[in-house]
């Protein structure tokens, strides 16, 4: 099984991002394949994220752990 | 260079590479958004309520089993004492069961809250759970918390690792598929950025003849530098957050001191709690409180890969001998240069930067490896190689394009969406909406959790498939003495009334009094020497008789 699952990561490097890609990227994201597609990305987690950023964050509040 | 640690305890693994018994823990970041101002310990025993009703359902008989505390030794320094319980913060005072019963519950709910919910028919809700998978599932302080089976090798820590994931996922639909309960989300992160940390453990067995001295030498400069390969990253600086700013490591800002008992207070980036949990006089359980929690498979695989070589080295005496000039601030220093150009000044004079001992440590993991031969890529233990292989490759790719490595590791993953927001929207660090990516990182609900999303367009790598995670939700490691925990929860369940990691406690009809089966070595009880023994037996009675009637009884070292 270990086998099998070395396989993973060098396969899943070639998808493509099937939204076209938008406004010109900066000189440093263009230069870095690992921030292209960042745009796109960022559209979907827009719709994840939840609605009220700073009420969410400030209520985030925990006690104590290890 | 004498190899005197060579051929000692952990035996039965091959000696000089990554393989060695091993778990973590993760405590949960708890948030029911509805209910800003619930009680955290009573929302997470609502969670270890709600597992316990899920495997109600999957088990007939009930496969939650309570935790047997006789063990439990939190006040037992490493160096050679042991803390006054007076002496000590209540916090430390873990081998006490915490005790949430009915009149706790009413103080902190309401008795109308207790009534619609919650507690079990003894009147005191369920706070500890032994898993089918050989875990534990419990509420340490006010966490959730998941602590994975023993497992022998870095692969299998991650497995079981992310299987915990999918149990406290599980546990969170539950509780939002109550219409009386405000929905509970869990987050796998280490701090609440406004001064509040938790932890990530982790746990490695070493022989107890190794002095706790060379530990100390040799991890201390090791664990300063490891984040850059395997930290969380954090927004914000300081313990309260409160300058703006991107760090490495979530936990980084958290200690105080070098060498110490405590995991509460005064964090120690060694620390001496020294509960072996197996036979005292030849093993040592390392406890590592240091690290950040990880989604990243293989941030959470380099680790653990490479501290279980690290210790390999420090028990033959091939450890790098080097020395970091005032630790706890090198600590900080490392997890603020997100660019990795600083350096740290040792003791000797010199100055290297985090990726400099990085490499040291990898050169002498190395070396000893091939000398043992466990790297071998064919005739190797089957896990060094590609630890290696993956940790060379990861200090590479920090060394030169250090964009490249965000597909593995976490915290430039997580930076390269922050930068997409603050490009994009032009945010500055103190904007709330990259606080809240940062949160909403570790959330572990898939369509939520960012660390997923970026795992749904492959854009982090994988060690696991889906699969085999899913699979050790419910079967525990073969090769450890877990697999005779999780197999003797998930067949006898309904007459088992304790485990912990060292025993496990029978209650069946007809033996007079309950039977503890010890289970003081970590590498027996596994399914080759026990496998048969749980195939042969459909009821626990019959189980019971054979194995106590054995002197050969695999379990009972």
């Amino acid at each position: 099984m270990a086998g099998q699952e070395q396989q993973q990561p060098q396969a899943r490097e070639v998808v493509e991002e099937d939204i076209p890609e938008a406004p010109p990227a900066a000189p440093e994201a263009q230069a870095s394949e690992a921030t292209q597609g960042v745009d796109d990305l960022l559209d979907e987690i827009d719709g994840v994220l939840e609605s009220n950023a700073e009420e969410f964050v400030r209520a985030f509040v925990q006690k104590g752990g290890q | 260079m004498t190899a005197r640690a060579e051929g000692v305890p952990p035996e039965g693994l091959p000696v000089g590479g990554a393989m060695r018994v091993m778990g973590s823990e993760t405590e949960y970041g708890i948030h029911a958004p509805s209910a800003p101002g619930a009680n955290a310990t009573m929302m997470s025993a609502r969670i270890i309520q709600a597992y316990a009703q899920l495997t109600r359902q999957r088990a007939a008989g009930g496969a939650e089993t309570r935790w047997d505390y006789t063990d439990e030794e939190p006040l037992h320094d490493a160096r050679g004492w042991t803390l006054e319980r007076a002496a000590a913060d209540p916090s430390q005072l873990t081998d006490q069961p915490p005790v949430l019963d009915a009149e706790a519950v009413a103080l902190a709910y309401g008795r109308r809250e207790l009534e619609a919910d919650g507690a079990d028919e003894s009147g005191s809700l369920l706070m500890n759970m032994v898993l089918g998978n050989g875990a534990r599932l419990y509420v340490d302080h006010a966490h959730p918390e998941y602590s994975s089976p023993e497992v022998t090798n870095p692969r299998d820590a991650v497995k079981w690792d992310a299987a915990g994931d999918l149990v406290a996922l599980a546990t969170v639909r539950k509780v939002a598929a109550d219409q009386d309960l405000p929905p509970i989300n869990l987050y796998k992160n280490n701090t609440d950025n406004k001064s509040v940390s938790y932890g990530s453990h982790e746990n490695y067995l070493m022989p107890r003849s190794v002095p706790f001295g060379d530990i100390i030498k040799g991890l201390t400069p090791f664990f300063v530098t490891r984040q850059i390969m395997c930290g969380s990253g954090r927004v914000g600086l300081g313990q309260d957050s409160s300058r703006p700013g991107y760090q490495i490591s979530q936990r980084a800002d958290f200690f105080e001191a070098e060498v110490g008992l405590e995991t509460t207070i005064r964090r120690p980036i060694i620390n001496t709690r020294d509960e072996p949990h197996a036979t005292a006089d030849k093993y040592r359980r390392l406890h590592v409180i240091i690290g950040d929690a990880n989604l990243s498979q293989v941030a959470n695989y380099l680790k653990f890969g490479s501290t279980a070589m690290v210790l390999g080295l420090i028990e033959s005496g091939q450890a790098p001998k080097l020395e970091v000039h005032e630790p706890v601030a090198a600590l900080q220093a490392v997890s603020h240069d997100t660019e990795l150009t600083g350096t740290l000044r040792l003791v000797d004079g010199r100055r290297v930067s985090a990726l400099d001992i990085q490499w040291m440590y990898y050169e002498a993991a190395a070396k000893r490896a091939q000398e043992t031969g466990v790297s071998d890529a064919v005739t190797g233990d089957g896990h060094t190689h590609d630890v290696l292989a993956k940790w060379e490759s990861t200090l590479t790719a920090l060394g030169s394009d250090i964009n490249s490595a965000a597909s593995t590791v976490e915290w430039l993953a997580k930076l390269s969406l922050l930068d997409g927001y603050r490009q994009r929207d032009g945010l500055a660090w103190g904007d709330a909406r990259l606080g809240l990516v940062d949160l909403q990182w570790a959330d572990i609900r898939p369509e939520k959790g960012l660390y997923y999303r970026l795992l749904a367009r492959n854009r982090m790598q994988r060690i696991l498939d889906d699969g085999a995670i899913a699979a050790a939700v419910t079967a525990p490691p073969s090769d450890t003495r877990a697999y005779f925990r999780g197999r003797c929860v998930t067949s006898f369940g309904k007459d088992v009334v304790g485990a912990s990691w060292d025993s496990v406690i029978f209650d069946v009809p007809g033996f007079g009094k309950l039977q503890r089966v010890p289970t003081r070595e970590p590498l027996k009880g596994t399914e080759k020497l026990t496998g048969a023994l749980f195939g042969r037996h459909q009821d626990a009675g019959s189980f019971l008789s054979e194995l106590l009637g054995l002197n050969t009884a695999p379990p009972a070292a």
